[in-house]
């Protein structure tokens, strides 16, 4: 089940409107990604998961985060980024969103920083391996673009198989 | 009252609702020849704490019924008319539309008002009936009377002393603390529905009502508790109080303290002006001491009856006689008699009320969740300490020795600590058992059949969670028992049994499990009978099938060998679900029956939802947990048992059956170096009817696991019911034999390419939704 799931993005509206705020960046590969702190649960290192049967290779299985069953989401899979190597460098972000726990595998985490409405752009029409409409904006920031990512809609799509149906919190 | 009493509702419904629960209970058991006075105490106080409750809250159609039918009772108890099964009908009646008016409410749901009508009506004709004739004319059977006549003799007495009106109206003189003009005027209110109520004021400026009425004191002190605190009430005998007296407060629990007092000092008389008893019902006869807690929010406090009985008796003795005119003096005299003879009356009866009085002592409400995250936070602890223990496993022994032993230490307290938090969660299989007896007495009522119904092991226990979901299959179980299973008197006869058939109900603890049993001695099953039935409707069967096979087919959908169909059963749905809702709870259904003699459905539960007895298994560097009471055997297969279909399908011949492998690698899409059955191991599992064997690396061991849920934070997955976190704290996924069977016959075990439908529609979802 290759990521084929390109899609001509439907015009991209005026999101930007609501994006400013404190962001958690993460890098996954060359690129910056941000996503909004509020959904961050706490930082952890990677630790062995659990497999589970005919599922994606981006999920990684499960873990046991103090007695929580919580899934495991390789974002450099899913994004075709980066090398994926696990040691004890590799981070998990455990994000908590609306009532549900996941963890997402990225290269590193860098800073938080504070967006205002201005220093965010809007995206552009592309082609990517994920729906640019789970893209809230693009923010520049000391000459390195940053990807703002509404990383809770993004983990109850379809395509991220997480979810039993579209459920949107 | 400005306060919010909304808030008190729900503990106003839950109360109501266990009362009623009780109250039902105590009328089917009782004895309506020689009602004993102790049930009816109790159904009394059920009535008047429901009554009292739902005044306060303003749920006034609940407290007219209410006010009727305690009107009844009261009379009943006091032994002014006898009991018949009339009047056990109308009670029972009365619940039901309690139950309906409570459940409006609640839940606002319809209520009947005809029936209410109706009900109401049929009390109050009864009450009235009564008052009309003194003597009790209605003793139900000739049988009866003696005995009830015998106990009015005893009893006119003292009510005559204490009831002096002819009509049975009694004045009191009640003098309030120190209240509000609102709260008075509240309180004046609510006892004007008891009789006529004067106010005026005393020089103290206290309040004192003048209430003339059939009601007894504590009816009045129970009333008045709603406002006040009863110990500061001052209740006498209007006629005998003339003098204002200080309130002094009286312990309520036994009195003990002002009787010790009295004893020391003779002569000097405490001014004691109310005397709550905590009764159980001994020396309601007096017409004074009934038991009335009357606060209503509280199960009643009943203290051990054996431990209380001399207590009371010198009680009584001693404040009736300080008391001097508020109580007969001649109460005295005749209490310990009554007491020693309803004591002689009861004594089998007394037995089996020391469980539940001990039960209802003392207990709280927490609401489950509360419970649940205990429950959840405990088995942290648990996994957290079994890390603790492997980790300290690689130390040395020698310089580690007191940290080792503190870990044992810590080890043993966990354990404990696990097994008394998860007994919380138990519930004894009363809760549901009690609800039968009515059911039963309706519907052999309705079939026109004689049955006893008898329960064995209510005080087992099981989980709450599980409590609830055995009620609609074992309700279902035991109507059919009554419908299809015991015969009419008039066959029962013709085959030389009893007329009253027997259906047992039992419970028991067997290894890690619950058996549940539905036992009738009915006509059994009969097995040409349903081998003809299922021929007819199409299902596979043959001559050589064993019984507990052909009696299997009973759960078959649509399978029904009632030749008529009523409205209690007969139409063939239903076994089907409880199969299902009983495998869905991880049970299991056999049946055992013999022709002519009755039929046992036995059901066996694990004792808990969240703990599972698994058998953990290994798959290439995996760990699967197999439900233990899923397992039939374990075995390692010789290449010569491993058989073939067209060189693919393959199976393993256990004992002269071929049951299809399924192997866990191939259906998982996992890598393993182990793909020959004769190298690994087979688990034969069997669920709903199917056995197969799923082929596995190794077996690692067995154990109890606590059953987390994979769908809390993910989503369900093909073939895994669950998750686990194992002892070294990584988790491993408890398998859904059930759908792995199924699977299993969809997927090539060779090459496990075959698509299951699972993943098919998973990878459609994706297309449709890309």
């Amino acid at each position: 089940m290759e990521m084929n799931t390109d899609t001509a993005s439907s015009p991209t509206t005026t999101q930007a409107k609501s994006a400013a705020g404190e962001y958690l960046t993460f890098v996954l590969g060359t690129e910056e990604y941000g996503l909004e702190i509020l959904k961050v649960q706490e930082i952890r290192g990677y630790d062995a998961v659990t497999q589970i049967a005919n599922t994606p290779d981006f999920i990684k299985g499960v873990v046991n985060l103090r007695g929580k069953i919580v899934p495991i989401v390789d974002l450099r899979i899913k994004f075709h980024l980066g090398k994926v190597e696990y040691d004890e460098f590799t981070v998990v972000i455990i994000l908590s969103l609306g009532g549900r726990v996941v963890g997402i595998v990225v290269d590193g985490v860098s800073d938080v920083m504070e967006l205002k409405e201005d220093q965010i752009r809007d995206v552009p029409s592309l082609v990517t391996s994920i729906d640019t409409k789970y893209i809230v904006g693009l923010a520049t920031v000391e000459s390195q673009m940053l990807i703002l990512v509404d990383i809770e809609q993004l983990m109850s799509s379809q395509e991220m198989e997480l979810l039993d149906s579209i459920e949107v919190h | 009252m400005t306060v919010d009493m909304s808030q008190f509702y729900e503990v106003f419904f839950d109360e109501s609702e266990e009362l009623l629960a009780e109250a039902e209970r105590l009328l089917l058991e009782i004895d309506i020849e020689s009602p004993g006075d102790e049930d009816l105490n109790a159904i009394f106080r059920a009535a008047h704490s429901i009554k009292g409750g739902a005044a306060t809250f303003g749920f006034m159609d609940m407290t007219e019924i209410t006010h009727v039918l305690e009107n009844l009772l009261d009379k009943i108890r006091k032994h002014e008319m006898a009991l018949t099964a009339e009047h056990v009908d109308a009670f029972l009646a009365a619940k039901d539309v309690l139950e309906m008016e409570l459940d409006g409410h609640r839940n606002a749901a319809p209520v009947d008002e005809n029936q209410v009508a109706e009900v109401k009506r049929v009390l109050k004709s009864l009450s009235e009936a009564s008052s009309a004739v003194a003597a009790p004319v209605s003793a139900p059977a000739p049988v009866a009377a003696p005995v009830v006549q015998e106990k009015q003799v005893q009893e006119k007495q003292p009510e005559a002393v204490a009831q002096p009106a002819a009509d049975g109206l009694t004045s009191y003189r009640i003098v309030l603390p120190e209240v509000t003009e609102k709260d008075a005027g509240n309180l004046q209110e609510e006892l004007g529905l008891l009789g006529e109520v004067t106010s005026s004021k005393n020089e103290q400026g206290r309040h004192v009502f003048v209430l003339t009425t059939d009601s007894t004191q504590d009816d009045i002190v129970s009333i008045c508790s709603f406002v006040l605190d009863p110990d500061d009430l001052v209740i006498t005998l209007a006629s005998a109080a003339a003098a204002p007296v200080e309130p002094v407060p009286v312990s309520e629990a036994t009195g003990e303290a002002v009787v010790a007092e009295a004893g020391s000092t003779p002569g000097v008389i405490p001014k004691v002006a109310i005397h709550e008893e905590v009764g159980y019902g001994l020396f309601s006869k007096d017409g004074k001491n009934d038991v009335e807690e009357g606060y209503g929010f509280f199960a009643p406090f009943t203290p051990h009856p054996d431990a209380v009985v001399a207590k009371l008796i010198d009680d009584n003795t001693d404040v009736s006689s300080i008391i001097g005119a508020g109580n007969p003096a001649e109460a005295s005299a005749t209490a310990p008699v009554l007491a020693e003879s309803a004591e002689k009356k009861a004594p089998v009866r007394r037995e089996a009320d020391k469980s539940h009085a001990s039960a209802e002592t003392s207990s709280i409400r927490v609401g489950i969740e509360k419970v649940d995250q205990l429950i959840n936070l405990v088995g942290e602890l648990v996994i957290t300490q079994a890390m603790i223990e492997q980790r300290i496993s690689s130390l040395d022994p020698v310089a580690y020795e007191p940290l080792i032993n503190s870990v044992g230490q810590l080890t043993r307290n966990t354990r404990d600590l696990q097994e008394s938090v998860m007994s919380i969660r138990m519930m004894p299989m009363d809760f549901v058992f009690s609800r039968f007896p009515r059911m039963v007495r309706d519907l052999a009522g309705k079939l026109g059949k004689k049955v006893e119904f008898v329960t064995v092991g209510a005080a087992t226990e099981l989980d709450k969670g599980l409590i609830e979901r055995i009620v609609d299959p074992l309700t279902h179980l035991v109507r059919n028992s009554v419908d299809h299973g015991i015969e009419t008197p008039a066959n029962r006869k013709a085959a030389g049994k009893s007329e009253t058939g027997v259906l047992t109900l039992s419970a028991a603890h067997k290894g890690g499990s619950i058996v549940i049993e539905v036992t009738d001695d009915g006509a059994g099953l009969n097995r040409n009978k349903l081998l003809a039935k299922a021929q007819k409707n199409g299902l596979p069967v043959s001559e050589n099938m064993t019984d507990s096979e052909v009696f299997a087919l009973i759960f078959a959908p649509g399978f029904s060998t009632a030749e008529v169909v009523t409205d209690v059963s007969g139409r063939g749905v239903g076994m089907d679900v409880v199969r299902r809702n009983i495998s869905a709870m991880g049970g299991v259904v056999d049946i055992r029956s013999a022709l002519g003699f009755g039929t046992t459905i036995s059901i066996s539960l694990p004792l808990t939802l969240a703990i599972l007895d698994g058998m953990s298994v290994s798959l290439g560097s995996s760990i699967y947990v197999i439900p233990l009471n899923l397992i039939v055997e374990t075995l390692q297969p010789r290449a010569e048992d491993i058989k073939t279909v067209t060189g693919e399908g393959r199976m393993v011949h256990v004992r002269g059956e071929y049951l299809p492998i399924i192997a866990l690698h191939s259906v998982f899409n996992q890598h393993t170096d182990i793909t020959d059955p004769t190298q690994g191991v087979l688990v034969l599992i069997e669920t709903e009817g199917k056995k197969s064997a799923l082929f596995v690396d190794r077996l690692v061991g067995q154990q109890q696991v606590v059953i987390k849920s994979l769908e809390t934070n993910y989503r369900k997955v093909a073939g895994v019911s669950g998750a686990t976190i194992m002892g070294d704290g990584c988790v491993a996924l408890i398998l859904d034999v059930a759908a792995l069977i199924q699977m299993g016959q969809a997927t090539n075990y060779l090459t496990g390419a075959m698509p299951f439908s699972s993943g098919s529609t998973q990878s459609t979802q994706n297309s449709s939704n890309a």
